[in-house]
């Protein structure tokens, strides 16, 4: 039954890892930015495919393969109707990384070139990194970086000032920092490179699983998500592309499945989006994906927002409280997404990490897969605390005791008095 | 008392030993743990085919400053032949401390720097 339709969200129940326990004691799980734990329905969803609906898709004539069919290409319908997107552009991809090196390399290869710009910011994941900085090289294209600043934001005035240059081919950035937590203008900074003659490129991998996305009214020409971040399984990514530059682009990977004839010479292309989506796909997880946005959707993703709003203010408010922590990204009070990234004086993040871990909370230490971004920061690592739809308040709690107990082993000053053991 | 955090742990992490640049130094590597992001450097002295005297540098969590600073103090000395030859069991009995999987890169990450500048080897100690 669906709780209440404003108040937080209790749905723990419908995700069967938090029956277990580790060491005595339960699960604490606030690494959702890294990837989500699974509701029963996508578990049982995906096992049902492979067991009643499993044949290859788009080749055979028998009534199971035609199940088979009609099961990943209805995932497809339903999976972009979560982004309002046309099933017809909804490519399936591996992950986001691979939906933003499709973009990468098919568009990127016929038209970036030498004298072009891609502009992304300082803010990036490797993954919408690294892509572009193979492309240019490669190219002989500049890449260059909209900065970020001290409260994790970045600038449009920066961003008018690149695109006024006039060589800029492409704007590629993340929708939600997965490090800062910071919410980016998408809307605003498509608009301005679209009027600027630049294609956009939205890595959305953070923002899909925590608020609604319309990727029709942030505008962006690609937009890229990933399933196992929005309670889906691993191996499915989304990216979905406007439809004209799709049908422009040549294929990323070849093979079978993308053709529509083949002769000793050469082939011709299939049509959207199968014409990228060469091989037998991901047909089991593309089930399980639609599993998990039906679930969200019935949740509601204003509520899922709100859900993980409250509890990112409760994580802050605690984490002002402790001495020595210092938060990066937005300060408190300011719009931010279900994440706070932190330091401890005196405590490397992969000792914090460590420290929570034998407290039974999971977070994530390191650099986060944006190393460019940890040097503008001036750290070399955080730890970071991330929520979920099946997060709760004392998940938090559980948190900042832990992280009280973290300094008294260290022998911080500051510290509570020592608990009785 | 924490099993992995001791008072000895945390003294080389809140105090490490022989740290700092060394110059002029005969030899030296830098490496990193590309997990977590730890840098440890090392510059050696040089004298009589042994480290006549060694300086860590960089930053890390507790357990690789630590190891780095437990281990300066038996590296001072020691022939480079030998130095060379140290694998990861010495370094981890040194610590004295139980280290996971997880962290075993931390721990090892000073000796990968040592056997780096003395061999030229840049392999994780084995």
């Amino acid at each position: 039954m669906p709780p209440a339709a404003d108040g937080p969200l209790a749905v723990r129940e419908d995700f069967p890892i938090f029956g277990r326990e580790f060491g005595g004691r339960p699960l604490v799980y606030l690494d959702s930015s890294s990837t989500s734990q699974k509701p029963q329905v996508v578990i049982e969803a995906q096992a049902a495919h492979l067991r009643e609906h499993n044949a290859n898709v788009h080749r055979g004539v028998y009534e199971l393969a035609e199940q088979a069919d009609a099961a990943f290409e209805g995932a497809r319908r339903r999976v972009a109707a979560f982004t309002n997107a046309d099933p017809r552009t909804t490519i399936f991809t591996k992950n986001v990384t691979e939906a933003i090196n499709l973009v990468a390399y098919a568009w990127g290869r016929a038209n970036v070139g030498p004298g072009d710009a891609v502009l992304v910011t300082q803010m990036e994941h490797h993954a919408n990194l690294v892509p572009w900085q193979v492309l240019c090289r490669e190219r002989g294209a500049e890449l260059r970086y909209l900065e970020v600043d001290g409260d994790g934001r970045l600038s449009l005035e920066a961003l008018e000032q690149e695109l006024a240059r006039g060589d800029v081919r492409m704007v590629a950035f993340a929708h939600v920092s997965n490090v800062l937590g910071t919410i980016n203008p998408v809307a605003e900074i498509t608009s301005r490179a679209r009027a600027a003659g630049a294609v956009t490129l939205v890595d959305g991998a953070q923002a899909a699983p925590q608020m609604p996305v319309d990727v029709q009214a942030l505008g962006a020409d690609f937009y890229g998500w990933t399933g196992h971040k929005a309670l889906g399984p691993t191996g499915i990514g989304v990216l979905h592309g406007r439809s004209e530059l799709l049908e422009q682009m040549p294929p990323f990977l070849t093979g079978g499945d993308m053709i529509a004839s083949v002769d000793l010479e050469g082939a011709t292309w299939n049509e959207l989006p199968w014409k990228f989506e060469a091989g037998t796909p991901m047909i089991a997880e593309a089930v399980g994906l639609a599993a998990a946005v039906e679930y969200l959707q019935a949740l509601g993703m204003e509520r899922v927002r709100e859900h993980e709003r409250r509890l990112v203010e409760q994580l802050l408010d605690g984490l002002c409280q402790v001495p020595g922590v210092h938060i990066v990204g937005p300060p408190p009070g300011q719009e931010r997404g279900g994440l706070a990234s932190f330091t401890v004086e005196g405590i490397h993040p992969h000792d914090v990490a460590e420290l929570l871990a034998r407290e039974g909370v999971c977070i994530r230490a390191g650099h986060h897969c944006a190393q460019p971004l940890m040097r503008c920061l001036g750290v070399a690592a955080t730890a970071r605390a991330s929520v979920g739809v099946y997060s709760e308040p004392a998940d938090v709690q559980a948190l900042l005791a832990a992280l009280h107990g973290a300094r008294e082993v260290f022998a911080l000053e500051g510290a509570p008095p020592s608990r009785a053991h | 008392m924490d099993d992995l955090y001791r008072d000895y742990i945390l003294d080389h992490y809140k105090h490490p030993r022989n740290f700092g640049e060394l110059e002029p130094h005969d030899l030296e590597a830098f490496e990193h743990n590309p997990l977590c992001g730890d840098e440890l450097g090392v510059h050696i002295r040089v004298a009589d085919d042994r480290i006549a005297d060694l300086r860590f540098h960089g930053h890390g969590c507790a357990i690789s400053q630590a190891a780095a600073s437990i281990s300066s103090e038996e590296l001072k000395g020691m022939e480079l032949a030998e130095a060379g030859q140290l694998g990861a069991d010495w370094l981890l009995e040194l610590l004295g401390i139980p280290i996971s999987a997880t962290r075993r890169k931390c721990a090892l990450l000073g000796l990968k720097a040592v056997r780096g500048a003395v061999t030229g080897d840049d392999a994780w100690p084995a």
